[in-house]
C-alpha cells in the first residue's frame, strides 16, 4: 500500500450507542439492590412475628422508632465513609474519632455547664468536640493527600491514635454529662420523632445534596474513576482529598456528639463497633470499594439493612450471633451483585 | 467561534525549540508549522523526541530555547492548564475520562455549570451538561440518545469520540492527539480517523501522533519525522511513501 488512500467517501452511519433497555432495567435493579434487601428482610420479620406471635413488626411504631435511633450512628459514620470510599479511599479511624468526640463533648459540656448555662454549653461543647474531630481528619488529609500514604494505612494509624488520645482525656473509662439539655437532645421527642432522628435526617439530606449536586461530589466521583483524569481536567486532588477526610472527621464528630447526649455520657469506646458496620452499610448500600461508585441513598438502605436484622434477630428472639451471620451473608451477595453488574455493564474495575 | 484562523492560516509555529534534561538533548532546534484545517502527523521511532515536543506546545514542559507562536504571537505555557485556555488541548491514549460519569459530565469536568434550584440552593445544571454533550457529539456525527448513562458504557471509539469532544466544547484551535488509535480496535480507528477529519474541516489544526503509517497516509496533511531529537524530514503526504517515511524515521 503506496498511495494514501482516499478520505472516507461519502458518509458512514454513525454508530448508534448501545441503547440495550434490558441492561439498563437489570442495572436499575442491581442499583437498587440494598432496598431490595431492606424490603424483603422487613417482610421477612413481619411474616415471622406474625405466624409466631401473631403480632406485627413493621405497623408497631415503637420497633420503627427503636431501628432508626439504632440506625443513627452507624449511619452518620456511613455517610462520611461513604464520600471517602467513593473516591477510593477508606477511612478506618471515624470509629475512635467519634469516641473522641464524645468524650470531647461530655468534658466540654461539662465544664461550661456552669458559666454558660445548660443551653449555651451544648452548644459550644458540640461545636467544640466537632472542632476537635475535624484534627485527626486534617492529619488524615495530609497523610492521604501530600504524603501519598494509602488510605488503609494512614487512617489505621490514626485509628490507633484516635483511640490512645480518647482514653487518655476520658480517664480510662466512661465521662458522665451532668446536663439536662444535653440528654434531652438524645432522648426527647417532638411530636414522637427523637431529635437525633430529626438532626440525623437534615445532616443526611445535606450530605445527599452534597454528594449529587455540587462540584465536590461531581469530583469526588471523577477522582474515584479515574484519579489521572481528574487532574487533567484541572481539579485540585490534594485540596480535595483533604477536604474530604475533613468531612469523614467531622461526620464521626457528630456521631459522637449525639451518642454523648443519648447516654449522657462520653465513652472513648463509642464508635468502635461501629466502623465496621458503617463500611458494611456504604458496601451494601451499592459503592464500590475500588472507588467511583455509590450513593448517600443507597448507604440510608445499607444502614437500615443492618438495623433492621439486629433488631429484627432480637425482636424474633433469635440467638443474637445470627446477626454476624446475616449481616456477613448480605455484604457477600452485596458484592458479588456489584461484580457482577460490573460485568454485565461492560465497566472495567480498577486497574 | 468567530475567532477561528481561516483555513490554511498559519495557527501554531514552533521556532528553534530545544530542550534539554541535563545533558541529554530530548529536543534540537525543531521548527514546524501548523496549519488551521491542517493535519499534521508526527513519527519517529521510540526516544525520538516526539512526547517531548508535544508536551513543550501543551504546557507540561518548559522549553529550553527557542519559541512557540500561536496565531502569530509568542507564547509560554506555565502549565497545561494555560495551554488549554489558550486553545491547545491534548487527548491522551489512555482517554483520560472518568468512566461512571456521563458524557456531559465528562466535557464539564473540572468546570461544571451551576444553576440555582428553588432560587438559591446552587445545582449542577445536568440539563445544561446533557445539552452540551448532545450537540458537542453531533458535530462529530456521533449521536447519542443514552445522556444519562456513563462512558464506561460506551465502546472505545466512542469514548475516544467523548475525549475530542470535550476539546471540541471548549473551543480547542490545536488539538494534540497521542496514539489516538492505539488502544482500538480496526472500525474504531476508521471512526477516530473520521473524527479527524471531520476537525479538520472545522478548521481546527491537529497534531497527530502515531506509529501506524496507515493511520498516517489516511488522515494527515503532512508528516514531520523526528529521529533523536531533530527533525529528519518533512513531507506533503501527497509527495511520499511509506517507504520514504521509514527510511527518514530510521535513518539511512
Amino acid at each position: 500500500m503506496t498511495s494514501p488512500p482516499a478520505a472516507p467517501a461519502g458518509h458512514v452511519a454513525p454508530q448508534a450507542d448501545h441503547a440495550d433497555k434490558a441492561r439498563t432495567l437489570l442495572q436499575r435493579i442491581a442499583d437498587l439492590r440494598a432496598w431490595l434487601f431492606l424490603a424483603f428482610l422487613i417482610l421477612g420479620f413481619e411474616l415471622w412475628s406474625r405466624i409466631s406471635f401473631g403480632g406485627t413488626f413493621l405497623f408497631n411504631p415503637f420497633n420503627i422508632q427503636s431501628i432508626a435511633v439504632f440506625a443513627v450512628a452507624p449511619l452518620l459514620l456511613a455517610t462520611g465513609q461513604t464520600f471517602v470510599i467513593i473516591s477510593g479511599g477508606i477511612d478506618l479511624s471515624m470509629g475512635f474519632i467519634m469516641g473522641l468526640a464524645a468524650v470531647v463533648a461530655a468534658h466540654v459540656i461539662n465544664w461550661a455547664t456552669p458559666g454558660m448555662g445548660f443551653g449555651l454549653a451544648v452548644l459550644f461543647g458540640s461545636v467544640v468536640a466537632v472542632l476537635v474531630a475535624a484534627i485527626p481528619g486534617i492529619v488524615n488529609g495530609m497523610l492521604v493527600a501530600l504524603l501519598k500514604v494509602p488510605p488503609f494505612i494512614g487512617t489505621l494509624g490514626m485509628f490507633g491514635v484516635a483511640r490512645g488520645v480518647a482514653f487518655l482525656l476520658a480517664g480510662g473509662t466512661t465521662v458522665p454529662v451532668k446536663n439536662e439539655v444535653f440528654s434531652a437532645l438524645g432522648n426527647g421527642k417532638i411530636s414522637g420523632v427523637p431529635y437525633i432522628i430529626i438532626v440525623t435526617a437534615i445532616f443526611v439530606l445535606i450530605m445527599h445534596y452534597l454528594l449529587g449536586q455540587t462540584k465536590f461530589g461531581q469530583h469526588n466521583y471523577a477522582i474515584g474513576a479515574n484519579a489521572q483524569a481528574a487532574r487533567r481536567a484541572g481539579i485540585n486532588i490534594k485540596w480535595h482529598l483533604l477536604r474530604l477526610y475533613i468531612l469523614s472527621g467531622m461526620c464521626a464528630g457528630l456521631a459522637g456528639v449525639l451518642y454523648a447526649a443519648r447516654f449522657s455520657a462520653g465513652a472513648a469506646q463509642a464508635g468502635e463497633p461501629l466502623l465496621l458496620d458503617s463500611v458494611a452499610a456504604v458496601v451494601i448500600g451499592g459503592a464500590s470499594l475500588f472507588g467511583g461508585s455509590g450513593t448517600i441513598l443507597g448507604t440510608v438502605a445499607g444502614a437500615f439493612v443492618i438495623a433492621v436484622i439486629q433488631y429484627g434477630l432480637v425482636f424474633i428472639n433469635v440467638a443474637p450471633f445470627w446477626q454476624f451471620i446475616s449481616v456477613g451473608v448480605v455484604i457477600i451477595i452485596s458484592v458479588l451483585i456489584d461484580q457482577a453488574q460490573r460485568r454485565f455493564s461492560g465497566g472495567r474495575q480498577s486497574e | 467561534m468567530s475567532d477561528m484562523t481561516p483555513i490554511g492560516q498559519p495557527l501554531l509555529e514552533v521556532r528553534n525549540l530545544s530542550k534539554n534534561f541535563g545533558p541529554v538533548q530530548a529536543l534540537n532546534d525543531l521548527t514546524m508549522m501548523v496549519r488551521a484545517g491542517e493535519v499534521v502527523a508526527l513519527a519517529g521511532d521510540n526516544g525520538a523526541g516526539k512526547t517531548t515536543l508535544i508536551k513543550a506546545i501543551s504546557g507540561v514542559y518548559q522549553p529550553s530555547s527557542g519559541e512557540i507562536l500561536l496565531k502569530g504571537k509568542p507564547v509560554s505555557f506555565a502549565s497545561p492548564q494555560e495551554a488549554r485556555d489558550q486553545g491547545i488541548e491534548t487527548i491522551y491514549q489512555d482517554l483520560a475520562l472518568a468512566d461512571n460519569l456521563t458524557i456531559g459530565a465528562n466535557i464539564f469536568l473540572g468546570r461544571e455549570p451551576m444553576r440555582r434550584a428553588f432560587g438559591f440552593l446552587p445545582v449542577l445544571d445536568r440539563a445544561k451538561m446533557a445539552e452540551a454533550a448532545k450537540s458537542t457529539m453531533a458535530l462529530l456525527d456521533f449521536h447519542v440518545s443514552r445522556l444519562d448513562a456513563p462512558v464506561s458504557n460506551f465502546s472505545g471509539g466512542q469514548r475516544q469520540a467523548v475525549a475530542i469532544g470535550r476539546a471540541v466544547y471548549w473551543n480547542a484551535q490545536i488539538l494534540i492527539m497521542d496514539e489516538p488509535t492505539a488502544a482500538l480496535g480496526v472500525p474504531e480507528q476508521r471512526k477516530v480517523i473520521q473524527l479527524i477529519h471531520q476537525l479538520k474541516a472545522q478548521g481546527r489544526g491537529v497534531i497527530f501522533i502515531s506509529h501506524n503509517l496507515q493511520d498516517i497516509f489516511a488522515v494527515a496533511d503532512r508528516i514531520v519525522v523526528l529521529r533523536r531529537g531533530v527533525q529528519a524530514g518533512e513531507r506533503r503526504i501527497a509527495d511520499t511513501t511509506h517507504d520514504e517515511v521509514v527510511k527518514l524515521m530510521v535513518g539511512g
